[in-house]
């Protein structure tokens, strides 16, 4: 056990190593000035190089990028070129909004997947089981974008219960919950038509076996049959797709946020692109994949207390 | 006093009714704005929207340029021109406070020029400073300024965001929580949602301003733009980014549409110095080539007016020359074979506006029918700006000029992207430049317009629209933009 997760933190350090070399490199040889990007057409050549060396784009790439990682690990993450703060507080500011949002769009993956998939299992090759399999369907293949602007046409400018986008932080819980919804509901639709269907045909894989024909025999309902019994012994392979969905969840938030306007971090990297504001760049990618790494390691490690034949092993 | 009745009303009838007074809603502007800024400091950065919030709303600058373009005063209450217009002096507005508490005099307009004007300065247009040699404050409410040749732009200049009046002791965090003098003081600012104004007591003509409180929210997509306009979440959309989503608010009468001009030329830009754009025959047969009332319609869905040359319609040298290259793909399939390139490969590098990529399309297939092989290249604005606009590595590009004046970028010589370079229009621009009599500038402007449309440096397309939708009751809004701000100062809600 020791030894494993000695071996996971090492890859998730090489990992992060990796892709901070490759997003360094990536947004340096992509073309693209930002000082010209926040100067404009008309700036010229001594403004730019004023800035520049505010800036400090002087300094060779090889140094600039070891300075970086130096100050990274001192947790100073370097100070935004375009909104000229520390990348800390950017993230800081933005957190909120995209843990909440991911947050809920898992327990709403999560309470709708589990529901559907087992409710299908135990009526398999039945209308509801086909309706399950149908609607499903039509989830995984609709884009998050478009069924984000039904959802704001339906419930923001035709009935005017929800809010069509925005969110004004925490301070106002009620509002603050009326904000998610929709969002919650765009982001989280895809990932649980997805979940809802392993979650079926792994339950249908556990019924099959003798100790839930068993069990049945012995008198239980089948409703303790299913969540008792089935669901347990259909985990594994949930948990490895709830760990995939949760990183899924995290990115998908880029295409959510920018639609229903939300201050989260998602807006901020996209936005952070298009300035080439590459301190601000380079930190959320890094955070984003510290988050599908971490989400990676989680599921290794619910492997085990899941399923013991793999505690044995180790 | 209007304002005063209305509001005295409405509270009456909130306490008659035993309400708390949340009428005060009238009072306040909910606006969008598709771009967010990333700071809030107009003199260290060009993104439009902060001119849009900030310039005459929380900075004020020594003249203001009214919606129909005059010079008007400001902080600079009068000024005197010496015979050889090389003198400014300008007498200051008294009693102005910083919204810091900290006074206004003429110490604070030397500090803001030498600042703009100093080496390690980073203000995006340094170029309006160039023509000034000293600052000087003659006592707190006199400033003189010498100019080192006449400008005839100058007096226009003072009065654009760049140009603001700002304090030493703020200057610094300007970009962060901006300090000024104007109308509106800063608030607050959410990164990524929204910026809120409100009004500043003190300010010298408190009277005149209706709003109480002023939010702005950051919306880049055109469709949920729309929805937070139909949903009722905003009172105003004034640079609205979807001309083919107009039409859905004309017919709403919740809805007044707005349909503006801005000073944005919009070209097909072509690279002079490069074959087979260093022909003018060749240029000359893409001008024919381009049929502009299809690219309005198809791309601008009719919102916008063609233009000739390098110069906005509503302006008062203005020259109609749209019928100087009458469109005729036949006679533009001649052209180009008689310079010899008919039947080549030209690429057209489009950023991502959606004005560009849809008139791209247009004119790709319209260059077919002239016998011109047009490869669209779609590519994002960081790429643009380096390839096309820095290392001038392009064939074709679309863009909008944005800036007032700016017939001078054909006088920028072959390290301008265009790769123009013509002795002629560079001694007209210096002549045009140092001409301080409106009606000899003009008639020079126009010169100016005619030497361009005849050498056909680009297609002249369409002079970009500033579309604007309000919910019913908004008034006072400008209904053009001759400079990128918008005061709020006389703008209201009846809510």
């Amino acid at each position: 056990m020791g030894y494993f997760i000695f071996r996971r933190t090492a890859g998730f350090v090489l990992t992060l190593l990796v892709v901070s070399a490759v997003v360094f490199a990536v947004m340096n040889v992509l073309p693209g000035d930002p000082a010209l990007t926040i100067l404009g057409l008309d700036a010229t050549d001594d403004a730019l190089a004023a800035l520049r060396e505010q800036l400090g784009l002087n300094e060779p790439v090889l140094s600039r990028y070891f300075l970086w990682i130096w100050n990274a690990m001192q947790g100073d993450l370097g100070v935004s070129h375009s909104f000229r703060v520390p990348v800390s507080t950017l993230i800081a500011e933005r957190l909120p909004m995209t843990v909440s949002l991911a947050v809920a769009g898992m327990i709403f993956t999560l309470i709708v997947a589990l529901t559907l998939g087992i409710g299908a299992a135990a009526r398999h090759r039945k209308v509801g089981d086909w309706g399950v399999m149908f609607l499903s369907q039509i989830g995984i293949a609709v884009p998050a974008f478009w069924l984000s602007m039904l959802l704001v046409l339906l419930f923001a400018v035709k009935l005017r219960w929800l809010p069509p986008g925005g969110f004004a932080g925490w301070s106002d819980p009620v509002a603050a919950m009326r904000s998610l919804i929709l969002p919650t509901i765009a982001l989280g639709v895809v990932q649980s038509a997805v979940l809802a269907r392993v979650t079926r045909s792994s339950a249908l894989e556990v019924m099959r076996q003798d100790f839930v024909r068993t069990a049945r025999a012995s008198g239980l309902s089948q409703r303790r049959v299913l969540w008792r019994h089935v669901l347990p012994n259909a985990l594994v392979p949930i948990v490895t797709i709830v760990g995939m969905q949760f990183a899924a969840l995290v990115t998908g938030t880029i295409v959510i946020e920018n639609v229903f306007y939300l201050p989260g971090l998602g807006r901020l990297i996209f936005q952070s692109i298009a300035n080439r504001d590459l301190p601000t760049v380079q930190a959320l990618v890094m955070l984003f994949a510290a988050i599908v790494v971490t989400a990676n390691f989680v599921v290794d490690l619910l492997y085990v207390v899941i399923d013991p034949r793999l505690k044995a092993r180790s | 006093m209007a304002d005063f009745s209305r509001i005295f009303t409405a509270t009456t009838i909130a306490l008659g009714l035993g309400l708390s007074p949340l009428a005060a809603a009238a009072d306040q502007l909910i606006i969008g704005l598709q771009q967010e800024p990333t700071s809030l400091d107009p003199t260290a950065d060009a993104t439009a929207s902060i001119d849009g919030m900030m310039t005459m709303n929380v900075f004020e600058s020594l003249t203001i340029v009214a919606e129909n373009g005059e010079v008007q005063p400001n902080l600079a209450t009068s000024w005197e021109v010496s015979e050889d217009g090389l003198t400014y002096t300008f007498k200051l507005a008294e009693g102005v406070i910083f919204h810091d508490g900290t006074s206004f005099d003429a110490e604070d307009v030397v500090f803001s020029f030498n600042r703009a004007m100093a080496e390690e300065s980073v203000n995006p247009s340094k170029d309006i400073f160039k023509p000034i040699e000293t600052v000087t404050a003659v006592d707190p409410q006199t400033v003189e300024i010498k100019l080192s040749r006449k400008d005839a732009f100058f007096l226009f200049n003072m009065g654009q965001g760049d140009s603001s009046i700002v304090a030493a002791e703020t200057a610094d965090t300007n970009t962060t929580s901006p300090v000024g003098t104007g109308p509106f003081k800063f608030d607050s600012w959410t990164r990524g949602d929204r910026l809120t104004l409100v009004k500043n007591p003190d300010y010298r003509d408190a009277g005149d301003v209706a709003l109480d409180k002023v939010e702005f929210r950051f919306i880049s997509d055109p469709s949920a733009a729309t929805a937070a306009m139909m949903a009722e979440e905003l009172d105003a959309f004034p640079g609205f980014p979807a001309p083919e989503l107009l039409a859905q608010f004309e017919a709403d009468p919740r809805f007044r549409v707005n349909v503006g001009s801005t000073e944005g030329e919009v070209i097909l830009a072509m690279n002079n110095s490069k074959p087979p754009f260093d022909n003018i025959e060749v240029r000359r047969a893409v001008a024919t080539a381009v049929n502009r009332d299809e690219i309005i319609e198809g791309a601008m869905y009719g919102q916008a007016v063609p233009i000739g040359s390098f110069y906005p319609p509503h302006g008062t040298a203005y020259v109609d020359l749209t019928d100087a290259y009458p469109h005729d793909a036949d006679k533009a399939k001649q052209m180009f074979t008689e310079a010899g390139v008919e039947g080549t490969t030209m690429t057209l590098r489009v950023p991502p506006f959606p004005y560009a990529t849809r008139s791209a399309e247009i004119i790709q297939s319209e260059l077919a029918a002239a016998g011109i092989d047009a490869k669209v290249e779609n590519v994002e604005w960081g790429f643009w700006i380096d390839e096309v606009y820095k290392k001038k590595n392009y064939d074709m590009t679309i863009i909008a000029h944005t800036s007032p004046n700016d017939m001078g970028n054909f006088a920028r010589g072959p390290s301008y992207f265009y790769g123009y370079d013509d002795a002629k229009f560079n001694e007209l621009w210096a002549q045009i430049e140092t001409e301080s009599d409106p009606a000899k500038r003009d008639e020079l402007l126009e010169e100016g317009q005619k030497y361009l449309s005849d050498q056909s440096v680009h297609v002249f397309m369409f002079q970009l629209p500033l579309l604007g939708i309000f919910r019913t009751g908004v008034e006072g809004y400008w209904s053009s933009a001759p400079v990128l701000y918008m005061p709020l100062k006389g703008v209201s809600n009846a809510g």
